[in-house]
């Protein structure tokens, strides 16, 4: 399959008696942008391990760019740009001699073009003025700058970017945002794992959603959120009121705040629950029928639960 | 497929970039001058005290003696007497980060993914290492040799067999004791690039690999493990003596060079095991 930029079959990995994760089937279209979703320790980076050959999975397999891993990792590698689990380099070298080693380290690089490959890179995650500084003296965000620009030495066909925007400034944010549009628009898949919903809103083509390190929906976004059942949304000063309504009519997961009442439509007619909630006098500022947020599809595909899955 | 279009070209870029590693770290510097500063210090020990006999050190060959009458003996005495710790504490600082010190700093998983091979990987790490172990013993003969002619001056060097040979060729014969230590040093780097794949604490890998040198010698001061003596670390690096003699019997390193080269494929074999299937998981 090569439609498929990333491609496993059941990939599953167990530290110890722990199933980190658990018979993951990613599919990642070519020029997708992909928004790897999950709660803290669903197996996210994990997974991202694996894909890239660095631990090897306990069961299944998968294809990267369509040639099969870890053993084409040689050939496939070099088209794939990776930021695993924050950034990782030499604090008593400067950013730009950090990026100079990975460059030489990498055999399909060639030497001529090095210094210009790597001013490019630190140019387009706006690290240039700070290039020639140790690393030790970078802040968070400089460090995961350095980081983004590291897999942008060559051209890629695959970006693999685990939690890229960590630690970022919101100017940092929306540059990292841009930058993921503009390498998807190059041709470039792009596999980005966050915890920021509103970025996977705004440049996500495709959601994959990890919990308990299982693969618990993968769809492209649109349909991910049509998929999910509407709610109805009242506002109100009467939100107990309301909410009493909305449960006689059978509306289910209601929620109250102080100003409004929501529910999950199901079968119900939206027109019906207006008629109701006039007929009991409820007094009603507004009413939406909205397709949930991310944020809701995401809360109720993993759980309302704060404590990580262990 | 456009994979198939990926050129890998044979290149020493990443070594060239392994060795430029190791040489601009500031702790490494350090450790280099301290090498160098000890012959200094026991030049000017020897030249301010003139002590009536030799101090007492173990089963070497024994230097000190000859320091006052020849700048040359400080080198010997040098490399002797650092041979026991400094010598050893140096490259296990190199090999004990080799590996350990990538996955420490998290840059080993950028490494793999660059792509770097770890065959690659190890091999490149051990050539860095084994750099470190001929650099050394170089840094202190050329520090020994040159504050011995300031302090001491030159001339005939009389040999282990009572015979006189020139400056030049004992120069010579200092050079071929250097490269002998560097075998030396080298397996004891291999056995420290194995250690190093097994934590993720350079400083771990560093010290166990400093107590097994210290224990190799103890060992071997102990007569009741005779049998054990044949198969130490370091039983045959004091060798080094036999390249005094005149003339030098060729035989005379066989021994160390065999033991020096079984503990490397050893080792390195068992790095190897150990490193090309192992999950990074830092
Ligand atoms: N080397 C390891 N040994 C044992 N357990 C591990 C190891 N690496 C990860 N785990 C466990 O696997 C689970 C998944 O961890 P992983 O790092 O993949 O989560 P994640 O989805 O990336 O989380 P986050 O959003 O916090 O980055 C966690 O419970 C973690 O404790
Ligand atoms: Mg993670």
């Amino acid at each position: 399959m090569t439609d498929l930029a990333v491609a496993s079959q059941g990939l599953t990995k167990r530290f110890g008696s722990q199933v980190a994760v658990d018979a993951v089937d990613l599919a990642v279209p070519r020029g997708a942008v992909y928004g790897f979703l999950g709660p803290n320790g669903s197996g996210k980076t994990t997974t991202i391990r694996m894909l890239l050959g660095l631990i090897s999975p306990t069961a299944g397999g998968h294809d990267l760019l369509g040639a099969a891993m870890p053993d084409h990792a040689a050939d496939v590698l070099p088209h794939v740009g990776a930021l695993v689990e924050g950034p990782g380099f030499h604090p008593y070298l400067s950013g730009r001699d950090n990026l100079r080693r990975l460059d030489a380290a990498d055999r399909t690089a060639e030497a001529r073009t090095s210094g210009a490959r790597i001013d490019a890179a630190l140019d387009r995650v706006g690290l240039s003025a700070a290039a020639g500084k140790r690393y030790r003296l970078y802040s968070l965000g400089m460090k995961q700058r350095l980081a983004i620009a590291a897999a942008l030495l060559q051209p890629r066909q695959l970006l693999v970017l685990d939690e890229p925007t960590n630690g970022l400034d919101p100017q940092g944010t929306r540059e990292v945002r841009t930058l993921v549009g503009q390498l998807a628009a190059e041709g470039a898949t792009v596999l980005l794992s966050t915890h920021l919903l509103a970025e996977v809103e705004q440049v996500c083509t495709h959601v994959g959603v990890m919990h308990r390190g299982r693969l618990v929906a993968q769809e492209p976004l649109a349909q991910l959120r049509s998929d999910a059942a509407p709610r109805a949304r009242v506002l109100t000063d009467q939100p107990a009121e309301a909410a009493r309504v909305l449960r006689t009519l059978g509306l289910t997961e209601i929620a109250e705040s102080a100003s409004e009442a929501s529910g999950q439509l199901g079968a119900v007619a939206p027109e019906k629950v207006v008629a109701s909630l006039v007929h009991d006098g409820v007094a009603v500022r507004g009413f939406a029928v909205e397709a949930p947020s991310l944020e809701d599809v995401f809360v109720r595909l993993t759980g309302r639960g704060f404590d990580v899955s262990g | 497929m456009s994979q198939a279009d990926v050129r890998r070209r044979v290149s020493s870029r990443f070594l060239t970039s392994e060795l430029r590693l190791i040489a601009v770290r500031r702790r490494n510097q350090v450790g280099l001058a301290a090498l160098a500063a000890v012959p200094v210090v026991l030049a000017v020990a020897m030249k301010v005290a003139s002590p009536e006999g030799p101090p007492d050190r173990g089963d070497g060959p024994n230097f000190f003696s000859q320091i006052l009458g020849n700048g040359f003996f400080v080198a010997l005495a040098a490399l002797g007497v650092e041979l026991t710790l400094f010598l050893p504490i140096a490259v296990s600082m190199l090999a004990g980060d080799a590996v350990a010190g990538e996955a420490n700093q998290g840059t080993l998983r950028y490494l793999l993914t660059v792509p770097v091979g770890r065959t690659r990987l190890l091999a490149v790490k051990y050539a860095g290492i084994v750099m470190g172990a001929f650099v050394a013993p170089l840094t202190v003969a050329v520090s020994g040799l040159v504050v011995g002619l300031l302090l001491f001056g030159g001339g005939d060097v009389t040999t282990l067999s009572g015979t006189q040979i020139g400056f030049g060729t004992a120069v010579l014969r200092l050079l071929l004791i250097c490269l002998y230590l560097g075998v030396c040093l080298s397996a004891l780097g291999a056995i420290g690039l194995f250690l190093s794949t097994l934590t993720e604490q350079p400083m771990g890998a560093t010290i166990a690999l400093a107590m097994l040198t210290v224990t190799s010698w103890i060992l071997g001061q102990i007569p009741q493990l005779d049998w054990l003596h044949p198969y130490l670390l370091t039983r045959h690096w004091t060798d080094f003596g036999e390249l005094l003699r005149d003339p030098v019997s060729p035989g005379g390193l066989t021994p160390g060079l065999l033991s020096a080269g079984a503990y490397i494929v050893v080792f390195l074999s068992a790095a190897w095991a150990r490193f090309a299937g192992r999950d990074v998981t830092s």
